[in-house]
């Protein structure tokens, strides 16, 4: 959360009347009016501060000051008050770009990550769950479009005894039952898209709700991908505020991958993903077809190359090229991160962004 | 040497109020036999001019008189509660009679205090096992025995005082309640003498000459004289049962609704979980063996059956939905349903809970007529939490919530991820278990190695089917209908990587990968295109993300 709230008496450089500065509230400095005199009798701190308040209306100009006792007594807590928080406790994402660039992950907050299909989403999502197991952290996965991997979560480094998995994406049993019972299964079986979006969304947020209430676990990632943003969009802020509010002061790292902002302000830190899937497989291209080039012998039998030139009226794509398809791997992603929102400091004077690869597992 | 036995008078009533508490205040009559010549068996204090040996007939003249059928289920149960009432206080006990059991408290004192305060708290032991026990304690265990049949309450007798105490008792202790055939006889020929003797009590039993009783009744008199005198002495025989924790109830009407069930389990896992615990176990598996009426046809009344009001109102499903291929099964008349925990636990709501969150997924599906519950003992666990330890759910909490979850995404979608021995990229299962390891520490304790990030794949379930273009062998365009953002050409591409596997098997599959990158709206996107070589068709199986 943020880690400061400055009022505008601090900005405007005039005492904080509540502040527990004692030269600023020193009783002796300042002419404080005795509530006791003003009310006889022994009454209840809240109506000491409305005599005081009383008071101070009949003594216009005055400087009226109460102590932070009679405050704090009264339960009220100025809006004006410098409040500083602490800062969240930063927990280690996985990625030393993201670690270097945001610090980390925190603690008890909301984090965004989005980007647009093959920014490494995912793939940030499993370093962040490899290394909060690493740690000894339970971790639970609510995947809205039941998109896990499992040979990538292993490839990742995940334990996988310490990771909760819950898919998303069909109805309930009941639901099941009631729908093969009617005589009209057939024909109500079928879900049209934005019903099942509905549906994962439903459970989605249900089983987020669950697992908040349940607590215990350090990281809870909720995989909102491949959720259509009109559907992402319907879940109402409130129900992001209900989770940041469930998930404040617990150590748990509440993540949400999805392909647009959705939370709102109620995400402590948004990251925003991006590839540079272009240039590197441009460059990949062109390594293959140099490698081919001096390859006297490089065709393998099965494998013809595809002709020197582009057939007519069409642009020379990467098939065009002399080389059997199997001489290139994909050895992975470029993921360039940029920080869009971070709560935990003050806004940075330049845009910061980060970039690391991600390998694929044959590619060691 | 001191010995001390439970007593539970009036067992088969005893038996029957254990299983409806709410009985108690009630006039109660056992009946035995088949109809229409059901017989009083056993009744309790509160029935008034209702005696053993009455028929059905006569006992219903009584209009406050609640009538039940003997049920060996039950009087099992119960007795086995008195066992586990019993080895809870000492690991030597004999299993004197149904009703009866007889445990040594020898060298006990040192552990558990002097010998009144033993028998208080193993009286109020039976009670909280739903058993209104006479308790008596003795320095043999047979005068332990007659003090128990005779005294209500709690009796301790001191030594030397046998004769004193148990003077005052009818001859009729000396035998044992229920007994059959010859014994019986035998014992009605005995009793039968000693009252034309005048011999009313122990007291003129005891006072009889040895020599003249032995010539008139032989051995078995001077037994029961040396019983009466409280000098008999004898070994205990100790039981070693197996420990089966097993409850049932029998009922009179068919439960169609799973709300009053609800009732009927927590009253068997309550007195499951108080055997469990006098015992110092908790359960780690919960079997659940309903037996079910045996219809012939389908009412309307009970195609409600199985449906909770309480989650289906949330869901907005009519009541009338429910799945008729379910009552299919029920007409073999035993629906079972295990309930399997990761780890032990002995928490009487949350196995309600559990149970109530699995028949509302799985409803028997017919109107229920016994009710059988079993636990499987296991020893409870120990762990002590660390101060530096990274924090855990409770176990109690996420077996709620993962059942909570299991019944809203349905079963096998939630658990740990289970990597099955194949090279099959779907070969994984969910096992619900999660944690065996949730007590252990970290591995290590070491900072955490950092890795580097390893691409992933999303996959598509089900995969995307895909119409593709090919030129010499390679794709080159793809389309997609299912997904719009899944088609053009293909920009660059790696493969094919071929894999195969269960050749051996019906399932074999043999397929050709192809990692393809696809222009779309926001960029480049990365996929995986698959070739079935033995079924045949292209198929987009993920993205790489």
């Amino acid at each position: 959360m943020s880690s400061a709230v400055v009022s505008t008496s601090a900005a405007l450089g005039r005492p904080f009347v509540f502040d527990d500065d004692p030269e600023v509230c020193d009783p002796a400095s300042t002419p404080r009016k005795s509530i006791s005199s003003a009310t006889p009798g022994a009454r209840r701190p809240f109506d000491k501060l409305r005599a005081g308040s009383q008071d101070r209306r009949r003594d216009a100009g005055a400087t009226e000051r109460f102590s932070v006792d009679d405050v704090r007594l009264a339960g009220i807590t100025s809006a004006s008050r410098l409040n500083i928080r602490p800062a969240p406790e930063m927990a280690s994402s996985g990625v030393s770009a993201i670690d270097a660039l945001a610090g980390g992950l925190p603690r008890g907050c909301l984090t965004e990550i989005c980007g647009p299909a093959s920014s490494g989403r995912t793939t940030v999502l499993l370093a962040a769950l490899a290394a909060a197991t690493r740690r000894g952290e339970f971790c639970v996965l609510v995947d809205a479009s039941d998109a896990l991997d499992p040979h990538s979560v292993v490839a990742a480094g995940v334990e996988l005894d310490r990771l909760l998995w819950v898919r998303c994406g069909e109805s309930s049993p009941q639901k099941s039952r009631a729908k093969e019972k009617s005589s009209q299964a057939a024909f109500r079986f079928v879900q049209d898209g934005p019903r099942k979006d509905e549906n994962r969304l439903e459970q989605l947020l249900r089983a987020t709700d669950m697992l908040l209430e349940s607590g215990g676990f350090g990281l809870i990632a909720l995989d909102l991908c491949d959720l259509p943003l009109q559907a992402a969009r319907r879940i109402p802020l409130t129900t992001w505020f209900r989770y940041r509010r469930a998930v404040e002061h617990t150590p748990t790292v509440l993540l949400a991958i999805e392909q647009h902002p959705i939370a709102g302000s109620c995400s402590s830190l948004l990251l925003k993903l991006g590839s540079e899937n272009d240039q590197r497989l441009a460059a990949s291209t062109e390594q293959a077809a140099e490698r081919q080039k001096n390859a006297a012998h490089g065709v393998s039998r099965g494998f013809t190359a595809g002709s020197e030139e582009a057939p007519e009226g069409r642009k020379k794509t990467a098939l065009d090229f002399p080389y059997p398809a199997h001489a290139q791997l994909l050895t992975g992603l470029e993921i360039r991160v940029e920080l869009i929102r971070s709560r935990l400091e003050r806004k940075p004077t330049r845009s910061t962004s980060a970039a690391f690869a991600g390998k694929t597992t044959w590619a060691g | 040497m001191s010995f001390a036995c439970i007593y539970v008078p009036n067992f088969p009533v005893a038996a029957v109020l254990r299983a409806e508490p709410e009985l108690l205040a009630q006039a109660v009559a056992v009946l035995e036999g088949k109809p229409p010549l059901e017989k009083v068996l056993a009744v309790n204090e509160k029935a008034n001019g209702i005696a053993p040996g009455m028929t059905k007939a006569q006992a219903e003249l009584c209009a406050e008189l609640a009538l039940r059928r003997r049920s060996p289920q039950q009087e099992s149960a119960a007795h086995a509660a008195l066992l586990d009432c019993a080895q809870s206080f000492s690991p030597c006990v004999e299993d004197a009679a149904c009703d009866s059991a007889l445990l040594d408290l020898s060298g006990m004192e040192a552990l558990l205090g002097p010998l009144p305060e033993i028998a208080r708290a193993i009286y109020y032991r039976a009670a909280d096992l739903g058993l209104k026990a006479n308790v008596a304690a003795a320095t043999n265990p047979d005068t332990a025995v007659l003090a128990a049949r005779g005294f209500s309450g709690v009796t301790v007798i001191p030594s030397g005082k046998e004769a004193d105490r148990l003077g005052s008792l009818p001859i009729e202790v000396l035998f044992a309640d229920r007994l059959e055939g010859e014994a019986k006889k035998e014992a009605s020929r005995l009793l039968e003498t000693l009252d034309r003797w005048g011999v009313r009590n122990l007291y003129a039993l005891a006072a009889l000459p040895e020599i003249a009783l032995s010539e008139r009744l032989g051995q078995k008199g001077l037994h029961l004289q040396q019983l009466a005198r409280g000098t008999a002495s004898r070994t205990l025989v100790p039981i070693e049962e197996p420990l089966t924790f097993e409850e049932a109830v029998e009922l009179e009407h068919p439960i169609i609704l799973l709300e009053p069930l609800a009732f009927l389990l927590n009253r068997l896992l309550e007195q499951l979980c108080a055997r469990l615990g006098s015992r110092a176990l908790a359960t780690q598996e919960l079997r659940l063996t309903l037996d079910l009426e045996n219809r012939t046809g389908i009412d309307q009344e009970f195609e409600n059956f199985g449906i909770p009001s309480e989650s289906d109102a949330s869901h907005g499903e009519s009541q009338s939905d429910s799945a008729p291929q379910y009552f299919v099964s029920s007409w073999q008349g035993r629906f079972s349903r295990t309930l399997r925990l990761p780890l032990p636990m002995l928490d009487t709501k949350l196995f309600l809970k559990l149970l109530q969150l699995d028949l509302n997924a799985h409803p028997p599906g017919a109107p229920i007529v016994k009710l059988h519950l079993a636990a499987v003992p296991a020893r409870p666990r120990s762990a002590q939490g660390g101060l530096f330890l990274p924090p855990s759910p409770e176990p109690e909490k996420l077996e709620l919530t993962l059942a909570r979850i299991a019944g809203m995404v349905g079963d096998n979608r939630t658990g740990e991820l289970a990597l099955l021995d194949t090279h099959h990229p779907e070969g994984l299962r969910i096992p619900r278990i999660m944690s065996a390891q949730r007590e252990s520490a970290p591995k290590t304790a070491d900072p955490p190695e950092e890795k580097s990030a390893v691409t992933a794949l999303r996959r598509f379930r089900p995969a995307l089917r895909a119409d593709v273009t090919l030129e010499s062998g390679q794709p080159l365009r793809v389309v997609c209908t299912k997904k719009k953002e899944v088609q053009g050409e293909v920009l660059w591409k790696a493969g094919p990587w071929r894999s195969s596997g269960d050749w051996w098997e019906k399932e074999a599959w043999s397929r050709d990968e192809w990692d393809i990158a696809l222009q779309n709206s926001s960029g480049v996107a990365l996929y995986r295109l698959v070739h079935l070589l033995l079924g045949g068709g292209w198929f987009v199986e993920g993205s790489y993300d």
